[in-house]
């Protein structure tokens, strides 16, 4: 095996230009595969982050009645707080939320948005929902940077919000804009509004009523609590698995056009190789190879492509990795407009197995079109192949 | 001392009295109102001018009401909402769609949206109960409306389930026609206005043929709902108050 090494290493060197354009190919071929591999990574890891910092928490207890995607459930989506977690209210490990529906009429416009009331000395959640203490005539809350993009508002702007309370009765006053935070979750942020808990449970008639407990601690196994569905963080990240579960398809048909590339030009080496090396292949039958050694042989020079194109990649590849996982990659569109949580700048994250994985398939998958033109070799007649005749 | 105690009392029972007789004047005219715009049943052709932003469009339509219960109405025009129509039997709603060939129920909350965009959603449009059974009326004063001598009526809900807490109403004195409504939200923050104008007499009654909304808190110039043609107390065949009528 080592002798074999050794000849397999002396022949690719010795091939000069033609090795080193195959070992490029397939060195590019790694780096991008890394590199993309690494993206997802770093769109996993943010968008939970994101998401566990801005939205969910640990996870949550949602009202029976509660569905995101349906605000008409939002009138009936109320309880009050469950007993079992008033302690843990109390300590400031769960964050109560009441959540409604109300209208903003910025310069006339008309503009549905949902109305979260939220205690304004919570810790779970970065919204700076602090600034909800300030005094003021108006209402004070808090938007996020999408819906000040979407309704022209700006910090330090009154305006009319108008809601029904529990009994469908119109309601009507003037809210002033204390903050406007920025995320990259813009569940969080589109036509959302922020006021004060007391204050909205107070304007919807609604005391000590929320739609939403967000508890600080992720534990995939919590009590059961009649009425309130539980809705752990895995539950709660399954869209952002799901979405580059789909992203990481569309990539795969990337990664086998760039290994198609390079497995064509290894290919072509290896038969070329065969064809015009006859005479050595005879050779070695003649000093006692077996045929399948020379097959192996063959193997081993070809498949030494893919240990030369990771030496290779290494050189050029890991500064610009890491470069990259210092910088990042901003996306070229808005992220915003996305609807997920994306940040505008993903951070490759490059993970042991990551790297490890994508050597071990390239190199299998190197060695394996290798050996397929190799195979041709078991089939000559040594007497043949040492007079270099064409078979 | 005696004299200034003796004084007092007159005063709050002359202020208790007056307010008394101010209630009972005011929902008696809340009742003549209430008899003038209420009736067994009605049927009337209509046009919605919807005035937006991006200009106004107009909806033409044919209805027909029995009580407060039962109501159907088809759109005539204009061709992308002819067909539809809509029929209202107690507290449920559907629509029909030629488009889709699809009767849908609206409910619930979807019964807070707006009518073909308009300023009217289509729980205003289904509330017909009476002011006398929804509101406590006090007469403010009295003014002049487009030259017509009106009481200025304050209504506050006196149950829970209504969707403006106070109104503000302008009747006329002589033929118990509100000219203008104004409905405030529970803040005191006025929401929607209402101008009604064209009042015609048909079958002994005053009604105003012209009703023109406007949301106060939006822009634009509001909705304006004219009736070109309306018949109180006809005899309407029962099935007009059924599903099936619907896909007819």
């Amino acid at each position: 095996m080592k002798l074999a090494l050794k000849l397999a290493y002396r022949n690719l060197i010795g091939a000069g230009l033609r090795t080193w354009l195959n070992v490029i190919v397939l060195s590019f071929s790694f780096v991008v595969i890394i590199w993309l591999k690494g993206i997802m990574s770093g769109w996993d890891y943010q968008a939970k982050t994101d998401m566990t910092n801005w939205e969910i928490g640990g996870g949550q207890y949602w009202h029976e009645n509660y569905d995101p995607l349906d605000p008409f459930t939002l009138l009936d989506s109320h309880a009050p707080i469950p007993a079992a977690l008033q302690s843990e209210i109390n300590s400031g490990d769960v964050v109560p939320l009441l959540i409604a529906q109300g209208t903003i009429f910025p310069e006339g416009r008309m503009q549905s948005v949902v109305i979260k009331g939220i205690n304004p000395e919570q810790t779970i959640f970065r919204i700076p929902t602090q600034k909800l203490d300030t005094s003021t005539d108006a209402i004070p809350a808090i938007i996020g940077a999408i819906m000040a993009k979407n309704s022209r508002l700006q910090t330090g702007d009154v305006v009319t919000l108008r809601w029904r309370d529990t009994n469908g009765t119109f309601d009507a006053a003037d809210i002033v804009i204390v903050e406007i935070f920025s995320s990259n979750v813009p569940a969080i942020e589109q036509s959302q509004l922020y006021i004060a808990l007391d204050k909205l449970q107070e304007m919807m008639i609604l005391a000590d009523e929320v739609t939403t407990l967000t508890f600080r601690e992720s534990k995939e196994s919590r009590p059961e609590i009649d009425g309130w569905t539980l809705k752990t963080k895995s539950m709660l990240t399954r869209q952002v698995d799901e979405m580059i579960k789909t992203k990481s398809a569309g990539q795969t048909i990337l990664f086998v056009i760039l290994l198609l590339l390079a497995m064509l030009a290894i290919f072509d080496t290896q038969v070329l190789s065969i064809f015009r090396r006859q005479k050595e292949i005879g050779t070695y039958i003649a000093l006692g190879y077996t045929r399948q050694q020379v097959v192996g042989l063959f193997t081993v020079e070809g498949t030494m492509h893919a240990v030369l194109a990771a030496i290779v990649s290494m050189v050029y590849g890991m500064p610009f990795l890491i470069w990259q996982a210092k910088v990042g990659w901003t996306m070229p569109i808005d992220a915003s407009e996305f609807g997920m949580a994306i940040a505008q700048t993903l951070y490759p994250v490059y993970s042991l197995g990551l790297v490890v994985s994508t050597v071990v398939v390239v190199t299998l998958t190197t060695a394996v079109v290798s050996y397929l033109p190799a195979r041709k070799i078991a089939k000559m007649n040594p007497t043949e192949a040492l007079r270099g005749k064409l078979q | 001392m005696k004299t200034i105690l003796s004084k007092i009392n007159l005063v709050t029972v002359l202020i208790l009295f007056s307010l008394s007789v101010s209630a009972q004047d005011a929902n008696k005219i809340i009742e003549k109102v209430d008899a003038n715009m209420s009736s067994d049943n009605r049927i009337f052709e209509s046009e919605m001018t919807i005035h937006g932003m991006r200009g106004s469009r107009t909806i033409t339509s044919r209805s027909h009401s029995e009580g407060t219960n039962k109501s159907f109405t088809e759109y005539l025009s204009p061709a992308s909402e002819k067909g539809t129509k809509m029929l209202k039997l107690e507290n449920q709603l559907w629509i029909y769609s030629p488009a889709t060939d699809r009767t849908i129920q609206i409910s619930g909350h979807m019964l807070r949206q707006s009518v073909m965009g308009s300023d009217l959603s289509y729980e205003d449009m289904m509330d017909d109960r009476k002011l006398t059974d929804v509101y406590v009326a006090t007469v403010a004063g009295e003014e002049t409306i487009d030259g017509r001598r009106a009481f200025l009526l304050e209504l506050t809900a006196k149950v829970e389930d209504v969707s403006y807490h106070s109104q503000k109403m302008w009747v006329d004195s002589e033929r118990f026609v509100p000219l203008k409504q104004e409905l405030y939200a529970k803040s005191g923050k006025l929401l929607k206005q209402m101008e009604m104008k064209d009042v015609i007499q048909v079958q002994g009654r005053w009604f105003p043929s012209t009703v023109v909304y406007k949301d106060m808190l939006k822009q634009g110039d509001g909705t304006e709902f004219k009736i070109t043609k309306i018949q109180f107390d006809q005899e309407i065949p029962a099935y007009i108050f059924t599903k099936a009528v619907l896909k007819q």
